[in-house]
């Protein structure tokens, strides 16, 4: 490979691989978010379900999140994307077509995200909400607001400044698994490097160019956590 | 609706894949320490240089997924001449090498951060008065430094440990039979998902369980200083 190839390969012109990996990445971003998002709400459940859920409920959120941790996340994709398969496929069957029904490789890969960062999620909460501290909760109560006010004003802010830096984490996480994805066939960034690399039989710079990608990602989202951060603690002194 | 019989089948199939995980992982581990602690190393030295190919290093490998590490080293090194007609391609044709590869640098650049942790983690005093003892820098690391590091980063590198054994799963995408590789073709072979999930997963949180009690062992043998055994129980008696 020569300099001069790989900005052959990657230009934006009619033969170059640019706006095809751009796309790409624009994708990887998408199932990203919609794993993270998704994650984020079962998150929500899973630490309320540890810190207030009775007996079972606090058990079955244990056993999820130490499950999910224990197990790699590609299992987890093939258990959505061939399990989501079948399933269609059933249903197919019952009303009365042939043959195998592919589970939309989008949908399989941001649900399994979803499930395995929501483990991760639930601790983040968990721990943000072990470090509000107890006065301020009483004194919104001593003032009088109602539950819904109280989490809305109070516990929901704070909340947030503290699992912030969790949640970056999460988020590299969450990015770096969608790569994963891409066993099911969604033209994310690393299948649409594969693509190319079968097309050009360059391998070596798609993957460069999709390594640098998420490093741009990377980079960016970053910086973005860190703007938020600095956002949500404004009011907390000695922050920049 | 789960077939019993068919998952005892598949744990026998799958308990097969077993020791090519625990290879991948273990090799990988044992040489990836060797990275995680050359980088921290680096990334504290004096040398501005080292500094930032350290930081590189780890920047890199962190802001990347492991697919295309993976990916890079077993599709992409085929692209360069030189390395194919070098000694190196004996290695590098064999996925398992490359799953290895992957693997070691990976787990270098994330062990390295808590390599660091723990080497900061040494109380300065320690260290000066291992100097004015007159001891050579060599000896105040291996009897001072590197001791007292090892027992503050013991538990987050199992944490890592356990991630490796997991992202090992990603060799079979490369084509390595082990747990996973086995799972998916079982499940492509099948169509009985549910089964073969469960099996599998099962089969990955027994070795993780297995080697965080492991962990948790160690932990204690090395810190049996702040213990009160038997022994000094027993003294604490006479002596009162």
């Amino acid at each position: 490979m020569t300099g001069a190839s790989f900005f052959d390969l990657m230009n934006f012109g009619p033969n170059g691989w640019g706006w095809a990996l751009i796309t790409a990445a624009g994708v990887t971003v998408m199932v990203a978010l919609a794993g993270f998002s998704l994650g984020a709400v079962i998150g929500t459940f899973g630490a309320w379900a540890k810190i207030s859920g009775r007996g079972p409920i606090r058990v079955a959120a244990e056993v999820y999140t130490t499950v999910l941790r224990g197990i790699p996340d590609l299992l987890v994709i093939f258990l959505f994307y061939f399990g989501g398969s079948l399933a269609l496929t059933a249903v197919y069957k019952f009303f009365g077509g042939e043959g195998f029904v592919s589970f939309p490789g989008f949908t399989a890969g941001a649900l399994a995200i979803g499930f395995t960062s929501g483990a991760q999620h639930t601790e983040v909460f968990r721990g943000a909400y072990g470090a509000i501290s107890q006065g301020e909760i009483e004194a919104a109560k001593a003032t009088g607001m109602s539950r819904m006010l109280l989490f809305r004003r109070i516990i929901m802010p704070l909340l947030l400044r503290y699992a912030l830096p969790g949640l970056g984490n999460v988020w590299q996480v969450v990015l770096k698994e969608s790569a994963l994805v891409s066993v099911t066939g969604l033209v994310e960034l690393v299948r649409q490097a594969q693509l190319g690399a079968g097309s050009t039989r360059e391998p070596f710079s798609f993957f460069l160019a999709a390594a640098i990608l998420f490093l741009v990602i990377t980079f960016v989202s970053n910086r973005v956590f860190r703007f938020s951060e600095a956002y949500f603690s404004r009011g907390v002194r000695g922050t920049r | 609706m789960i077939d019993f019989a068919f998952m005892y089948e598949a744990l026998i199939r799958l308990v097969g894949g077993v020791p090519l995980t625990l290879q991948l992982s273990l090799i990988a581990s044992a040489f990836g320490v060797i990275f995680a602690v050359t980088a921290a190393l680096m990334q504290l030295s004096d040398s501005r240089v080292l500094r930032a190919i350290a930081d590189a290093y780890v920047f890199v490998i962190r802001g990347t997924p492991l697919l295309v590490q993976i990916f890079l080293i077993y599709y992409g090194m085929g692209q360069f001449d030189f390395i194919r007609h070098s000694f190196l391609w004996a290695l590098l044709r064999e996925p398992y090498w490359c799953a290895i590869f992957a693997l070691m640098f990976n787990t270098g650049a994330y062990g390295s951060q808590i390599v660091r942790g723990g080497l900061l983690s040494v109380p300065k005093g320690q260290i000066e008065a291992a100097r004015s003892c007159g001891m050579p820098t060599v000896m105040i690391y291996r009897r001072i430094i590197l001791p007292l590091a090892i027992r503050q980063a013991l538990p987050a590198y199992g944490n890592e440990i356990i991630l490796l054994t997991k992202a090992t799963s990603l060799a079979s995408i490369i084509t390595m039979m082990e747990i996973t590789g086995v799972a998916a073709k079982m499940i492509a072979e099948t169509y009985r998902v549910v089964e073969v999930f469960l099996v599998a997963g099962g089969l990955y949180l027994l070795i993780n369980f297995v080697l965080s009690r492991g962990v948790a062992m160690l932990e204690r043998r090395l810190m049996r200083h702040t213990r009160t055994d038997s022994s000094t129980r027993s003294v604490q008696r006479r002596a009162a």
